[in-house]
């Protein structure tokens, strides 16, 4: 049983959900005792790389999955018990493009308002913005669209029963960078509709889009919170520090051991001094020492990947 | 030195139908260089790198690769470069020995290359006590280093990644960068695409497509000078939300 402590505030209840694969002899842990809650009305991020259990959790909680142990509600339904219910409030994008190719834009989106009793019109509010951007292609065959229509039409039709919770698993995946920031635009306004949203990417950087977020990472969830909540976590002082020779500067960082780690951050690389030294002082003294040129060193705060791969290793420990 | 150029392209076009795939782009790489090949989706990367590869014959223009004529020289083309695709060619059944020993033998290297290439990369990759397990075993990290290496076994004068680094863990995407580093220090160029705009500032110099053409072509700080962006990610999307056409 799930134990209904939360308030109906609480849309999402995620309790101790552990998942086992069998891979020829061995076995792999895909979730490994996850647990979290979601809000009414809350966008939250499951952020990860592949192979982090982002699916597999997707996939319990849509009810296509049993877990091995633990248990979870949506909307105060169980996910074993209740499966039924749970079907009919859930709207659920895969990963993998699942609409009928020989049907139609407008086929499809019908065929799945049929199977939940419902018609395009009833709901036609909720999904008007996107599928206003499909509707010059309604008679074309699913198959026959692009990347980013083709995830349009799956989000339309995730949505065309007016779900109370939406799941979408990696939406932007393979998306560049103009479509994928359309699409947190669209999630935005889903949300000022009252909707709850649980959706999983790969990109670290999307994470600023979410209220909150959870960081996975082997079946494990490293760290829940607010995404600035996260970065301040992140203990250390940061240093970003660039040079004229950026690829030989990366190699004398790695070397010196009073550092602890050095990253590359798009022009920058991002470095964590073993100890509370003064960091601007010491690198800028040592690379000096070292021959190089256009020394640039300030202190920096962390972002979102700077944190994840601070938990990371931490994890690693 | 005289900068040796290994990519010039003049006026390189495809059109299918009555659609403009490629629209006139002129460039050149330089050997070694790192060289950031961006666009959105449908902007036009992909033919235009499959014309490149010498897979796909342009409408018109003209390009050497390698040295090689595009319309002439295929064939040495192909010999001369190496390709990784974020589906990427590992055979799953074998292990990242054999993988490593068949692309050797497809690419033409000798009995004793093979071996050194061989001991060389899984000493270089850490893979000492994996070389004999199945590379279906192995996490997508590893299959993306490996994908790298075997790609440029046979030393080729460019490379072409077509979104090397998708999926993976951000530890793992900066080593594999590393990797990039690495090889053009030793002369190899690489050409690649990717979505990460964090990426484009690790290029020596970045095209960006729109629309088949090449609408911006720099390097990273020069780029963000001219579009008076703080980022990357500011002047793609300056430049991308332009484009007419979608995918």
């Amino acid at each position: 049983m799930v134990k209904s402590n939360s308030n109906n505030m609480t849309s999402v209840i995620v309790n101790n959900i552990s998942k086992k694969y069998k891979v020829e002899k061995s076995q792999v842990t895909a979730l490994n005792t996850v647990s979290f809650e979601v809000s009414k009305g809350e966008l939250f991020g499951i952020v990860g790389p592949d192979g982090s259990g982002k699916t597999s959790l997707f996939r319990v909680l849509t009810t296509l999955l049993l877990a091995d142990s633990g248990n979870a509600s949506i909307e105060g339904y169980d996910i074993v018990k209740d499966y039924k219910i749970i079907r009919k409030k859930l709207g659920y994008m895969p990963g993998r493009f699942s609409l009928y190719q020989d049907l139609t834009v407008e086929e499809n989106l019908s065929f799945f308002a049929t199977i939940f009793n419902t018609s395009i019109t009833e709901n036609y509010d909720l999904i008007k913005d996107i599928y206003q951007q499909i509707e010059p292609f309604k008679e074309r065959r699913a198959g026959k669209l692009s990347g980013g229509m083709k995830q349009k039409l799956a989000l339309c039709c995730a949505l065309i029963h007016k779900p109370s919770v939406l799941i979408l698993d990696e939406p932007t995946t393979g998306v560049d960078a103009v479509s994928r920031k359309e699409f947190w635009e669209m999630l935005q306004r889903l949300k000022a509709q009252g909707i709850t949203i649980l959706v999983s990417t790969p990109y670290m950087d999307e994470a600023s889009m979410c209220d909150r977020v959870a960081l996975m990472q082997n079946g494990k969830i490293l760290a829940i919170d607010k995404p600035d909540q996260i970065n301040q976590q992140f203990s250390k002082p940061l240093w970003a520090v660039k040079a004229a020779s950026m690829y030989s500067l990366l190699k004398t960082c790695k070397k010196w051991e009073a550092v602890e780690s050095c990253y590359s951050f798009g022009e920058y690389y991002h470095v964590v001094m073993k100890s509370n030294i003064n960091g601007e002082e010491a690198i800028k003294t040592y690379l000096l020492q070292h021959q190089f040129l256009d020394i640039e060193v300030h202190q920096i705060t962390a972002n979102i990947e700077d944190s994840f791969m601070a938990l990371m290793n931490k994890s690693h420990d | 030195m005289i900068k040796q150029n290994v990519i010039i392209a003049e006026g390189l076009s495809k059109i299918f139908g009555n659609f403009v795939a490629v629209d006139h782009i002129s460039f050149e790489v330089a050997k070694g260089e790192i060289f950031g090949f961006l666009g959105a989706n449908g902007a036009g990367k992909t033919t235009a790198m499959r014309m490149l590869c010498g897979l796909s014959t342009p409408s018109s223009g003209k390009a050497t690769v390698a040295g090689f004529d595009l319309f002439k020289d295929t064939e040495q083309i192909k010999k001369s470069i190496g390709y990784m695709s974020q589906k990427f060619s590992l055979y799953e059944d074998l292990t990242i020995r054999e993988n490593i020993q068949f692309y050797g033998g497809i690419y033409g290297l000798s009995k004793k290359q093979i071996q050194d290439k061989t001991a060389y990369l899984v000493d270089h990759l850490h893979l000492q006590n994996y070389q004999n397990s199945l590379v279906k075993s192995l996490p997508l990290g590893w299959k993306q280093k490996l994908a790298f290496s075997v790609a440029i076994v046979h030393d080729p004068a460019i490379v072409f990644l077509d979104e090397p680094t998708g999926g993976v863990d951000p530890v793992t995407r900066r080593e594999f960068w590393e990797l990039i580093y690495d090889a053009s220090e030793r002369g190899i160029t690489v050409f690649v695409t990717t979505h990460y705009m964090d990426e484009a500032e690790y290029c020596n110099r970045v095209s960006i497509m729109v629309d088949g053409r090449i609408e911006a072509l720099d390097t990273p700080n020069n780029l963000k000078k001219t579009y008076n962006s703080l980022s990357m990610d500011e002047v793609f999307l300056k430049l991308a939300r332009k484009a007419a056409r979608g995918e």
